[in-house]
C-alpha cells in the first residue's frame, strides 16, 4: 500500500527531457521510495507462496515490476500521476465491490463456510464416539527412530490387566520391557523412545490422525496422556457421494446446487459447505415477503432521515458559522472550540448515552423536562429522537466545512452587493450561499451517503424500535441496512451470500441518487465558475 | 544520461536488498522455526478479558511442566463470530472459552471437536453442566462454570422471599416492583422464567431428550396463554415488568434501593456487595398455581478447536488439565459463578454461601438451548415480549413473532 505513495518527486513529472542535474534530495527519496515497494512487496510474497497463490504471486510480481519500470524510465509522464491512485482504487473500492459481488453469488454463511472436504472432516470427527463398554488407556507417545521425525507409536496400558502394547497404523501388539509409573503410564520401553509433552506437541496433527486399528474400532489420542477406542459413526462413500451411517446404514447424498448433504427424509446433516448458487439469493430479496412488505416505508423513512440528518446539520453548522463569522463577535475561537466539542467525542460511546438520556423513566431528557414520553416507543417520537441525536452529533462537521468556506469567500463580494443596495438576507442568498454550495455539495452529497447507511445512529440506539406488535422484523426507524442486517444475519446465524446481494442494491440506490446530485452540482459550478 | 540511469537502479537494488534483508530476519521465526528443534510447541487460547487474566498464571505452569509455549489471548468481543471466522481462515486459536450455547453453530461450521473424557472425569461435574455441553450424543467440551437467573432481593426493604409472583408484586413497597431487564427490545433470557412458569416453551423435547427445533413452542396456544399472564404484570397492568428497565440500569436501579427485588445472575453479585447492600438470594417465584419457574442455565466451557494448529495438546490441556479443581477455583475468583466441577463447588462453597443459593435457584432449569435454531428465537421474542409489555395484544404479537422465527427456521 505504501508502494501507492510513490507519487513521484515533482522533478520526474516534468515533461521536457530530464536535465542532467537533478537535486540529491530527490533521487535520494525516490530510491527510499522505490525501495520500500520492493521491500514490502517482498514481504507481502512469502505468505503467498507459503500458501501456494500463484496468480496472486505472479500479480503482485507484475505490478511491482510494472511500478519499478514507470518510475524509472523518463518516459510515460501522465502515467506517473495516475498509476497511485488506480493501485489505491483498485485496491480499497474495486477489489472488495469484486468480492461483495461474487460473494452474493454462493451461500457462504454459518453452516457454509468451507469446502467439502472440509465438512466431511467435520462430519466424520463429530460421529467418532467412544466404543460402549470399552475403557480409556493411559498412553504414552513414543517413537522407533528420531522424536522429530520417526514413526509415532503410541505405548497403550490396558486399565484392568496392566499389559503395555504398542500400537500404530497396523495395531496393537504386546509388549513386555517396559517401566510403567503409579498412573499406568510408560516411561521407558526398550526399542522405543518416549516422547516428552513438548517433543508431542509438536508432532500434534500426527498425532491427531494416528488411529490404531481395533476389532471394535480405533484407539485414538485423547490429548497426550490418554487413549480412546473410539469409532466413526458416520463415514463417507465416495462412490455414492455420500455419508453413511454405520450403524443405521441410513446415508445422506451430497447435494451440490445447496451445499450439503440431504438425506432421503429430505433432513440436512449440519456441516455443509460453500457452492454457488447463482442468482438466488437477488431472487430472494425480491421475493422475500419479510423484505418486500416494508420495503416501501422503509425506503421511504430512511430517505426521510438522510435529508434531515444531513439538511438538519448543514442549516444548524452554517447558522452558527456565520454568526461566529461576523468580526463582531468577541472570543470567536473560544465559541469554535465549544462547538467542536461533540465531534471530537468517539459518537459510538455518545449513540449510548443518548440513548439512555431518552430513557422513559430513569433518562435526562425526561426527568429535565418534566416530561414522560415514552420516546423509543412512539414511531413519531422514536423518529425526532435519532434525528436530534444526528443533528447534535453532526452539526460540528458542518460548522467546520461551513466556516472554512466561509473564510474563502472575500468579505469584497458582500460588501459591493451591500453598496449596491442589497439587503443582507439577498446578499446571502445571491452571493454567498451559491458560493458556498459549489464548495460544500460534494460534502453534502457524502454526507448524504454516509447518513442513508449510518447503521451505528440506529443500532446503538433504538435498535430500529419501536416494531409493530405484528412484525418483529421491521421497526419504525429502521433504516435499510439495520432491517436487511437484522434479516441477514438475526435468524438463521450469520448468511453472509445474502447479505451481500442486499448489499448490492443498496449500493445501487445510493450510487444513483449520488449520481444524480453529482450531475446537479456540474450544473451549479458551470454556473457559477 | 545512462550513467545516471545505472546509478539510479544501483541505488534501488542496493535499498532492496537491505530492506528484505530486514525483512528477511523479521519473518524467519514465522516460517522458519516449525524446523528449528525448539523447545516445544505452542498452545494458543482464547478467552474473554476476565477470564484470560485468570487463565494466565495456569497456562504458564501449563507450559512450563510441560515444556511449550502458552499464550493466552483476550476476545473482548463478539467471541464467537471472531473464533467462527478465525477459525476458518486458520487464524483461530487451539483452545477456545465460550458458553455452551454456541455448540451448535460451531458443530455446523465445523470449528469445534468433541472431547472424549473416561468414565470418572464425568463424575466428577455436576450433572447439569454435563447435560449442557452434550449436543447429539456428544461432549462438546469441559464445562467449568454454570451460571443462571435468580431472585436477588434487598432484605433491608423486603425481609422474606416472596412464593410467586403476585406476592412480589403485593411486596414490593419501592418506586420500582422489580428489577427485571426488558428494554426496548425484550430480553427473551430474563423473561423464560415468568414464560416457562405461565406454561410456555421454546422448543418441545425428542425421546432422547434433545430440544427438537422442529417442535416450536412460540406462538402455540400456550405461548399465548402464557403471555396473557405476562401482559397482567406489564405497563398496563401491575408495572412490575417495563421497558425502562434495560440491561445497563437495571442492576444500578436496584443498587441505588429503587427497587427491592432484582432478577439476574451471579455476575450482579459483585455490584450488590460493592453498593453495601444487605441481600439475600432465592429461586425467581413463578404465577401462582402456575409451573415452576424455570432459569435458563448456561455453562462456561473450554472447547478444542478443529482447526487448532496443535489439537493433541489442546486436548490435553482441556480434558486433563482442566478437569483440576485448582483452575475452576481461579475462575471462580476471577468472577464468581459456581464451578461445575463438583470438588471444585465444594471447596468454595463453604466461605461463598451465595453459590448454594444460586445452585438451588437452577435446581428447576434448563440448559439454554444450544442447537443453531435458537439464534432464530432471540430478536423476535424479545421484541414480542417489549410489545406486550407495552400493552399490545398478546395473541396478536405472539402470533407473529412465531410466524417470524419458524420463517427464519424453515
Amino acid at each position: 500500500m505504501t508502494a501507492t505513495m510513490l507519487g513521484g518527486p515533482a522533478t520526474q513529472a516534468r515533461p521536457a527531457p530530464p536535465e542532467p542535474t537533478r537535486s540529491i534530495v530527490g533521487l535520494v527519496s525516490k530510491a527510499l521510495l522505490l525501495g520500500l515497494t520492493v521491500a514490502i512487496a517482498i514481504w507481502a510474497a512469502f505468505p503467498l507462496i507459503e500458501n501456494e497463490q500463484w496468480t496472486g504471486l505472479a500479480v503482485l510480481a507484475a505490478t511491482t515490476a510494472a511500478l519499478l519500470y514507470l518510475y524509472l524510465t523518463p518516459r510515460h509522464i501522465p502515467l506517473k500521476y495516475l498509476a497511485p491512485g488506480t493501485i489505491l482504487l483498485i485496491l480499497f473500492q474495486v477489489f472488495p465491490v469484486l468480492y461483495t459481488a461474487s460473494t452474493a453469488f454462493t451461500n457462504f454463511g454459518d453452516g457454509h463456510r468451507g469446502s467439502k472436504d472440509e465438512a466431511v472432516v467435520a462430519i466424520q470427527t463429530a460421529s467418532v464416539t467412544q466404543v460402549p463398554g470399552s475403557q480409556q488407556y493411559a498412553m504414552t507417545v513414543a517413537t522407533t527412530g528420531d522424536p522429530g521425525t520417526g514413526p509415532l507409536v503410541f505405548l497403550v496400558t490396558d486399565p484392568v490387566t496392566r499389559q503395555v502394547s504398542a500400537g500404530d497404523a497396523d495395531g496393537l501388539k504386546a509388549l513386555d520391557d517396559v517401566t510403567v509409573n503409579a498412573a499406568g503410564r510408560v516411561t521407558a520401553a526398550a526399542g522405543y523412545t518416549v516422547l516428552n509433552a513438548g517433543q508431542a506437541s509438536l508432532r500434534s496433527a500426527e498425532i491427531t490422525a494416528l488411529a490404531v486399528p481395533t476389532p471394535g474400532g480405533a484407539i485414538r489420542s485423547s490429548g497426550l496422556s490418554r487413549a480412546y477406542e473410539g469409532r466413526a459413526g458416520r463415514a463417507y462413500d465416495e462412490s455414492c457421494d455420500c455419508v453413511r451411517d454405520t450403524t443405521t446404514g441410513q446415508t445422506w447424498t451430497a447435494d451440490e446446487n445447496i451445499g450439503a448433504f440431504v438425506g432421503a427424509n429430505g433432513e440436512r446433516l449440519a456441516q455443509g459447505w460453500k457452492v454457488t448458487v447463482g442468482f438466488s439469493n437477488f431472487t430472494r430479496v425480491l421475493t422475500d415477503s419479510a423484505v418486500a412488505g416494508p420495503f416501501v416505508r422503509t425506503l421511504i423513512w430512511n430517505f426521510g432521515f438522510a435529508i434531515a440528518s444531513t439538511g438538519g446539520t448543514f442549516v444548524l453548522g452554517l447558522l452558527l458559522a456565520m454568526a461566529l463569522h461576523s468580526p463582531r463577535v468577541r472570543g470567536r475561537t473560544a465559541y469554535r472550540v465549544l462547538l467542536v466539542l461533540p465531534y471530537a467525542m468517539p459518537s459510538f460511546a455518545m449513540l449510548l448515552v443518548w440513548r439512555d438520556m431518552f430513557n422513559t423513566d430513569f433518562g435526562l431528557i425526561n426527568n429535565l423536562f418534566g416530561t414522560d414520553v415514552d420516546w423509543f416507543g412512539g414511531s413519531a417520537s422514536a423518529r425526532l429522537a435519532v434525528i436530534l441525536v444526528q443533528l447534535w452529533l453532526g452539526y460540528p462537521y458542518m460548522f467546520l466545512v461551513a466556516t472554512g468556506a466561509l473564510q474563502a469567500i472575500p468579505r469584497e463580494l458582500s460588501e459591493a452587493s451591500r453598496i449596491d443596495g442589497a439587503s443582507a438576507w439577498g446578499g446571502f442568498r445571491r452571493i454567498t450561499l451559491p458560493l458556498l454550495m459549489v464548495a460544500l455539495t460534494p460534502l453534502l452529497i457524502s454526507s448524504f451517503a454516509f447518513n442513508f447507511n449510518n447503521f451505528n445512529a440506529i443500532y446503538l440506539t433504538t435498535e430500529g424500535a419501536p416494531f409493530p406488535a405484528d412484525n418483529p422484523a421491521n421497526g419504525a426507524t429502521d433504516l435499510l441496512i439495520t432491517y436487511t442486517y437484522r434479516i441477514a444475519f438475526g435468524g438463521g446465524g450469520a448468511q453472509y451470500g445474502y447479505a451481500a446481494a442486499i448489499s448490492i442494491f443498496i449500493f445501487l440506490i445510493v450510487a444513483v441518487v449520488s449520481a444524480i446530485s453529482f450531475r446537479r452540482t456540474r450544473h451549479l459550478e458551470e454556473v457559477h465558475a | 544520461m545512462k550513467e545516471d540511469d545505472m546509478r539510479k537502479v544501483a541505488a534501488v537494488l542496493l535499498l532492496t536488498f537491505a530492506l528484505a534483508g530486514c525483512g528477511g530476519n523479521d519473518d524467519s521465526p514465522g516460517t522458519q522455526t516449525s524446523k528449528e528443534p525448539k523447545a516445544g510447541g505452542e498452545l494458543v487460547i482464547w478467552a474473554d478479558d476476565k477470564r484470560s487474566a485468570a487463565l494466565k498464571p495456569f497456562a504458564d505452569k501449563f507450559g512450563a511442566e510441560n515444556g511449550v509455549t502458552v499464550k493466552v489471548q483476550a476476545i473482548s468481543k463478539d467471541q464467537q463470530t471472531t473464533f467462527v471466522t478465525a477459525s476458518q481462515q486458520g487464524s483461530g486459536p487451539d483452545v477456545m472459552v465460550g458458553a455452551h450455547d454456541w455448540i451448535g453453530n460451531l458443530v455446523q461450521n465445523g470449528a469445534i471437536d468433541p472431547v472424549q473424557l473416561p468414565a470418572d472425569q464425568t463424575a466428577s461435574f455436576n450433572p447439569n453442566a454435563l447435560k449442557a455441553v452434550t449436543f447429539n450424543g456428544q461432549t462438546y467440551g469441559v464445562p467449568y462454570a454454570m451460571e443462571n437467573l435468580a431472585l436477588i432481593r434487598n432484605t433491608d426493604l423486603a425481609p422474606t422471599a416472596p412464593a410467586t409472583i403476585e406476592e412480589l408484586v403485593e411486596a414490593a413497597k419501592t418506586p420500582e416492583k422489580l428489577c427485571l431487564q426488558v428494554g426496548q427490545n425484550g430480553d427473551a433470557y430474563h423473561l423464560y422464567p415468568l414464560y416457562s412458569s405461565a406454561g410456555g416453551y421454546l422448543f418441545g423435547t425428542t425421546a432422547t431428550g434433545d430440544y427438537d427445533p422442529k417442535d416450536l413452542g412460540v406462538g402455540k396456544p400456550e405461548s399465548v396463554q402464557a403471555f396473557r399472564k405476562i401482559a397482567t404484570l406489564g405497563e398496563k397492568g401491575s408495572k412490575a415488568l417495563k421497558r425502562s428497565i434495560t440491561p445497563e440500569n437495571s442492576i444500578a436501579t436496584f443498587t441505588s434501593k429503587k427497587c427491592a427485588f432484582l432478577v439476574s445472575g451471579p455476575w450482579a453479585i459483585t455490584d450488590v456487595k460493592k453498593a453495601n447492600i444487605k441481600y439475600d438470594i432465592s429461586p425467581v417465584p413463578g404465577f401462582q398455581g402456575g409451573q415452576p419457574a424455570r432459569p435458563f442455565l448456561g455453562v462456561q466451557t473450554f472447547y478444542v478447536a478443529s482447526k487448532g494448529k496443535n489439537k493433541a495438546l489442546a486436548q490435553e490441556f482441556v480434558t486433563n488439565y482442566v478437569t483440576t479443581p485448582e483452575l475452576a477455583v481461579a475462575l471462580y475468583e476471577a468472577e464468581p459463578r459456581p464451578p461445575a466441577l463438583t470438588a471444585a463447588f465444594d471447596q468454595v462453597k463453604t466461605k461463598d454461601t451465595d453459590l448454594e443459593k444460586f445452585v438451588q435457584a437452577g435446581k428447576d432449569g434448563l440448559p439454554l438451548p444450544a442447537v443453531p435454531e435458537m439464534a432464530a428465537i432471540w430478536d423476535p421474542f424479545g421484541k414480542a415480549e417489549a410489545a406486550v409489555v407495552g400493552g399490545a395484544d398478546p395473541a396478536q404479537t405472539i402470533t407473529a413473532a412465531g410466524k417470524t422465527i419458524s420463517s427464519a427456521i424453515k
